[in-house]
């Protein structure tokens, strides 16, 4: 039985519709480029067709002179201080490495000139007529040989990293770090069974349907207003001032609606443009990205090579964990240094229970192709893929099944997870997500792998997964709810809504605590002169951080009201209760209602009826889930095709219950995109060959069989009403799942993603284990 | 050159160049409702009825639609609405950004094949790319107002 129901709750847990879906279904003009002016600056990129060069020479003379020309700007014209475009809180852990334009470039791809025409054709002929000579240099190309290495990517003096992450330019390090608990080695000697695998994840893209874009405007006062669509509105105040070398209160920041972020918009990708040629020329701008420049001068993940070694006793006990992370970040640091910790915290620490040692070694490194940054999961699929994969084969090996390695060795409630911070393990519903994923899929039913037809075999495989919820003592949430004229409530937040429904979670929690309904709320987000301070929707924050600042902000609010209240009546605040829609006196002889608590609040009163609340946690409770594949494979094609995946997950209590289930079925697609479809391949001068939809093929709803999802909750305690997280915990099971059916039909393991047909095919001459069923 | 053409139910003339995309041309008319998700035909997200069938904005010249009758969502608003309910319900218009381009789809969908099976919405959608959703959702969705619709044809 699930301890959800600690509260019998009357909006929160509800699927409620989101707040703005009408508005998106019936194509409103709600978007960046649909809110702004279409009659201004054209603002475009000249990218390097070098992975590693110094500029020699720019003569602009010629796009100058296209007509509607109105400027170009190279490496000269900008501020030479060094500044990070990743979203982070201040000090960030990713060096400051770039600048806006800089005299090397780092990667086929990277800025060279910004262009500013007064149309789309000038801009685009500007482009064409824009003569670079560059002295081409050798380029670190091989993140394995990029530690080190004589090439330096940021030989400059003027790099700088603002924390202890092991960085080093004059190494190509963005990051190194030793961690360990207890005496790895010593264990593994004890150990009957260990199994090493090295896995290879891809730099994979988000994709999110709306690429990158900015608009900016100088405002009344004189201030560059940038409008983009972005998760991290206040991170971008302070980057844009960082790059521009402006005052942050210069500098306003809004989003309207965001067409899909995933981690893409955690990074300023595309503000720092437009941006400069705005406060250039003191005329409205608007960069917006092209599909190709998503692919391949974006945000992607951070391509990884895991090698991680488990060992276990001869009844299947894991008792210790090694793992070295090798991590490219490419030609620039963002989010480098912490998306490889969650390789190793957010995998070791799935097996808790049993564990007496682990060794969690990295380095993360630069080389000339492109940056990364963050993407759902941030170095957790990464990780879990390796983690998992090895799971699976030392049950092969101890001859138990997938599904009792795990009830012997998973992280339980009450658990201490020293690979984790050495945070309790609060709130842990892993047990019975396996109980019911189990009975969902019907594990026990069938063979692991059978024959379908006379070519086709289905084969099942699983995995588990944890994710964190916000980041602990760092991320901030803050929400201001105040009394509306109408006796409604009206919720100001900084955290944005990337389609999500953050902005209407958060107004059921309102409607929660205030007793009213959904309709009462109105939400305003997110906008730096208006918004209290939010860190910004990323690292599964938004309903553990945010949230509890809206649920304490909502009880601030009640104790306010019932003051005013309270002082309609002639009464003290003691003698009064907040209801659903007035304050009473406790007797309930007397009432005012909050319609005319709002009306008086207006007229010769000295008291705000309004709350601020801002929150962080010390922790970072982890959401768990199960996931379970059937997948088809055809042995003459070597295709593989999910036919029905299982998911079952625990976020404590599930805020909204439909939007919820639609962050796992999404999650878990994109999972599967990531096991086998979407590639990333470097060619020999360090260009993506994947630079459309065309090549890189997320999936189709043709390539997705049958998903089955269901929650299996938590209370945590600390959160808002018991939730936790859900929003990138649910990209993080696929890859292995999908590895261990194929390893079930095939007798290999593949290590190297997407696995292709051609991969598959490969497994199945090698191994044809699918013949001994 | 100039390009004559009923947009929405109303006769429009305005001027284009020879090599103006047909979505170009329609978001430069404030029809914003058509979207640009890639330059190589395959996100459907600027779907647009061209005579009735669906076409990507983006890969028609404007010059084509001369004489012909363009109708993006912004005039189908009350079959959006009554349509997007179902997959409101099912939270799956999520970023919303495919949305206008799924409709336009759904809707033609309805309008050529109301008796659809699931497998044949798939078929008929699959150029429709989400990366939110992961589809089910929006399956469920157009399912139930396909389901609503026989049922209110049955009572008719």
């Amino acid at each position: 039985m699930s301890k959800l129901s600690q509260k019998e709750y009357r909006v929160v847990t509800k699927p409620i519709r989101k707040l703005d879906a009408m508005q998106l279904l019936t194509g409103q003009p709600v978007y960046t480029d649909d809110v702004t002016p279409q009659d201004c600056l054209v603002v475009k990129l000249l990218r390097s067709p070098h992975a590693h060069a110094l500029i020699k020479e720019i003569e602009t003379e010629k796009a100058m002179a296209v007509p509607g020309a109105v400027a170009v700007y190279t490496y000269k014209d900008v501020c030479q201080e060094r500044f990070t475009t990743a979203g982070q809180t201040y000090p960030e852990p990713s060096a400051y490495d770039r600048l806006l334009l800089d005299q090397r470039v780092r990667f086929v791809g990277d800025p060279v000139a910004i262009i500013a025409a007064e149309t789309g054709e000038a801009a685009d002929l500007m482009l064409a007529r824009v003569k670079v000579s560059y002295e081409v240099l050798p380029a670190v190309l091989d993140f394995h040989t990029a530690k080190d290495n004589e090439l330096l990517v940021h030989p400059e003096d003027n790099w700088r990293s603002l924390c202890p992450v092991g960085a080093d330019n004059r190494r190509n390090l963005v990051a190194h770090e030793e961690d360990s608990w207890g005496d790895p080695d010593a264990v593994f000697a004890q150990c009957a069974h260990v199994v090493e695998k090295t896995v290879h994840c891809k730099a994979n893209n988000q994709a999110m349907m709306e690429t990158f874009r900015t608009y900016c405007e100088i405002d009344t006062y004189g201030r560059l207003h940038v409008i983009s669509s972005t998760q991290i509105i206040f991170h971008v105040r302070r980057i844009v001032s960082n790059a521009l070398g402006i005052p942050k209160s210069k500098i306003r920041v809004t989003k309207p609606r965001i067409g899909g972020g995933f981690g893409a918009k955690q990074s300023v990708v595309a503000e720092i443009y437009p941006a400069f040629v705005t406060w250039m020329t003191k005329r409205p701008s608007k960069l917006v990205y092209t599909r190709e420049e998503c692919q391949i001068a974006a945000s992607p993940r951070h391509e990884m090579e895991v090698r991680v070694k488990v060992g276990a006793d001869a009844e299947g006990h894991i008792r210790a964990m090694d793992m070295y992370t090798l991590s490219n970040s490419g030609a620039y640091s963002e989010h480098g240094p912490t998306t490889v910790g969650l390789s190793g915290h957010k995998s070791i620490s799935l097996y808790a229970n049993q564990l007496q040692a682990y060794r969690f070694n990295y380095d993360v490194v630069y080389t000339n192709l492109q940056a990364a940054g963050a993407f759902r999961g941030y170095g957790a699929p990464q990780g879990i893929f390796a983690v998992e994969s090895a799971v699976n084969e030392i049950a092969d090996r101890v001859g138990i099944s997938p599904i009792a390695i795990r009830e012997i060795n998973m992280t339980r409630e009450g658990n201490v997870i020293r690979s984790y911070y050495g945070e309790l393990a609060t709130s842990c519903a892993l047990d019975r997500c396996l109980v019911r994923a189990k009975e969902k899929i019907g594990w026990d039913d069938s063979s692991l792998c059978r024959m379908l037809d006379d070519h086709t075999v289905r084969a099942k495989g699983m995995a588990i997964a944890m994710q964190g919820s916000g980041i602990s003592n760092v991320d901030v949430g803050s929400a201001t709810v105040r009394l509306t004229e109408d006796g409604g409530y009206a919720l100001v937040i900084g955290a944005a809504d990337m389609g999500t429904g953050c902005d209407t979670i958060l107004a059921q929690m309102v409607a929660e605590v205030m007793e009213c309904e959904i309709s009462d709320v109105t939400v305003y987000s997110a906008d730096t002169d208006f918004s209290p301070y939010d860190s910004g929707s990323y690292a599964s924050s938004t309903t553990y951080v945010t949230g509890k600042a809206v649920e304490r902000a909502c009880l601030e609010l009640q104790d306010q009201i019932c003051g005013l209240g309270a002082q309609m009546m002639e009464l003290s605040r003691e003698q009064v209760v907040f209801t659903s829609d007035s304050v009473r006196s406790e007797d309930g002889s007397r009432a005012v209602s909050l319609l005319d608590i709002a009306t008086k609040s207006m007229c010769g009163n000295t008291q705000a009826m309004q709350a601020t609340v801002t929150h962080s946690s010390p922790t970072s409770p982890p959401p768990y889930m199960v996931g379970m594949v059937e997948l088809d494979i055809d042995i003459e094609t070597g295709e593989a095709k999910v036919a029905n995946y299982v998911a079952v997950a625990d976020c404590g209590t599930v805020i909204n219950e439909n939007l919820a289930r639609i962050q796992l079925e999404g999650g878990i697609v994109q999972g599967i995109g990531m096991a086998l479809y979407e590639n990333v391949t470097y060619m020999t001068d360090g260009s993506i060959a994947e630079n459309s939809l065309m090549e890189y093929k997320i999936p189709s709803r043709m390539d997705i069989g049958k998903l089955d999802v269901e929650f299996e909750s938590s209370y945590e305690s600390s959160g808002p009403f018991g939730a936790k997280s859900i929003g990138e915990l649910v990209i993080d099971t696929p890859v292995p799942a999908i590895a261990h059916a194929i390893y079930e039909a095939t007798g290999v393991w593949l290590t190297e993603l997407p696995f292709t047909p051609e991969k598959i095919l490969e497994a199945i001459e090698q191994g044809g284990k699918y013949k001994n069923n | 050159m100039d390009v004559r053409f009923t947009l929405n139910g109303v006769e429009r003339t305005v001027p284009i160049s020879a090599d103006t995309l047909l979505l170009d041309l329609l978001r430069s008319m404030k029809c914003y409702s058509v979207k640009r998700g890639c330059e190589t035909g395959n996100c459907g997200l600027c779907t647009v009825f061209v005579d009735g069938k669906p076409v990507l904005s983006c890969s028609t010249l404007a010059a084509r639609v001369e004489g012909h009758d363009v109708v993006t969502l912004e005039g189908l608003r009350e079959e959006a609405e009554a349509y997007g309910a179902y997959i409101a319900d099912e939270g799956a218009e999520q970023c919303g950004f495919c949305n206008p381009g799924l409709m336009m789809n759904a809707i033609a969908l309805y309008r050529e094949n109301p008796d659809a099976t699931d497998d044949e919405i798939k078929e008929y959608l699959a150029g429709n790319l989400c990366r939110c959703s992961g589809y089910e959702g929006q399956l469920r969705g157009i399912r139930s107002y396909l389901n609503y619709k026989k049922g209110e044809a049955c009572h008719e």
